[in-house]
């Protein structure tokens, strides 16, 4: 007997992981867990007795437990990753930021300097001129 | 334009601002009449008001942030900036005028036996006060971080501090923009780092304009904030290399 919701779930995971990838919106090292996650919603699809037997193997009391367990476990351990992934590239940002007021400063002299030597040239050929 | 000095040690003054343009200019007017010889750097932590203006045309090289940071974030580019351009040592002078620049030189005198030197308060000099939680988080730090530096310190929130290359290279490599991480975190993980600190004892001026912030709560809240980046600065193992 199939179960046609985790099915087109499923399917749906997968199809938007992979589109998602193919349109570059996402990295591969994101769109694992999300294939992974995808793969096993449409297994369980296509063999509900799967989670029957995983329910009395692991001692939860009824299935849906179980699906719950799960679900939130591996949200948690997403969003997780998610913070993890964004302190990361914060502390990138930051190190961009600092070089980036660093370059400014430094441009900004450069082009004092540049102007001062325009005006010391633009000078000379004046003189040379007369 | 670039003054560059041709004295031996060569100190950078770090000003960390943030929408201060009615304090900064006054500040960095008085650095340079108190020390000719220095350079000074503002870090204009991504400022609303004309800070950076300011700053500039008091005579102060302008490091623009694009977005504002924190203190940890402003003096990091400071430091970042010291380290580029060769420094052999770096104070941070806060733009509100408390910091009175009579005192660098005695403060930047505490590096020649450590290599970071902190100004502070309650160490029996001026009339600095502070009550409630707010004073028990700074004595809890104090004897907290005293402990891990094998050396009496009273005010290690102290944002008047000086570095030698050393410490600069340190700081370079970590100083979190967290509250409390700036002055906390980044002391503990220099010590961890097995440089070491010393301090010196100066008097804090009032506020030029702005008032100060904190009723009970905001120092309770301090409290809490203080104990929990303490514990963490503890237990976190040396920084190496770059995020």
């Amino acid at each position: 007997m199939i179960s046609i919701g985790a099915l087109v779930l499923g399917l749906l995971i997968v199809g938007a992981v992979t589109a998602m990838l193919l349109k570059r919106q996402l990295r591969e090292k994101y769109a694992v867990l999300w294939l992974v996650i995808g793969l096993a919603v449409l297994l369980l699809g296509i063999f509900p007795e799967a989670l029957l037997w995983l329910t009395l193997a692991l001692g939860f009391q009824l299935p849906a437990n179980l699906i719950f367990t799960l679900a939130i476990t591996l949200l948690l351990a997403a969003s997780l990753h998610l913070s993890y992934e964004l302190t990361r590239s914060e502390e990138r940002l930051r190190r961009l930021a600092e070089e980036t007021a660093i370059a400014r400063l430094a441009q900004s002299r450069l082009e004092a300097d540049v102007a001062e030597l325009k005006a010391l040239a633009r000078n000379r050929q004046i003189t040379d001129d007369e | 334009m670039r003054s560059m000095g041709a004295a031996s040690e060569r100190l950078l003054i770090i000003v960390p601002a943030w929408n201060e343009a009615n304090n900064v200019g006054a500040t960095v007017a008085e650095i340079r009449a108190t020390l000719p010889d220095a350079d000074i750097v503002v870090v204009d932590d991504g400022s609303t008001d004309d800070t950076g203006l300011v700053a500039r045309s008091a005579g102060a090289e302008v490091l623009t942030l694009p977005y504002n940071m924190g203190v940890g974030g402003a003096m990091r580019t400071g430091y970042a900036y010291a380290q580029r351009h060769d420094y052999d040592a770096a104070i941070q002078v806060d733009a509100d005028g408390q910091h009175n620049p009579e005192d660098i030189a005695r403060i930047l005198g505490g590096l020649e036996s450590a290599d970071i030197s902190i100004g502070a308060r309650f160490a029996e000099v001026g009339t600095y006060q502070a009550s409630g939680p707010r004073r028990w988080a700074m004595l809890f730090l104090a004897g907290a971080i005293s402990r891990i530096a094998r050396t009496k310190l009273t005010d290690v929130t102290s944002g008047f501090r000086a570095a030698n290359r050393r410490a600069i290279d340190q700081y370079v490599t970590y100083y979190p923009a967290e509250y409390l991480g700036d002055t906390i975190d980044s002391l503990v993980a220099a010590l961890h780092a097995n440089l070491t600190v010393t301090q010196v004892p100066v008097a804090m001026r009032p506020r030029m304009s702005g008032n100060p912030s904190q009723g009970f709560i905001g120092s309770a809240v301090y409290l809490a904030r203080s104990i929990f980046a303490m514990s963490l600065a503890v237990v976190r193992r040396p920084m190496r290399g770059r995020a």
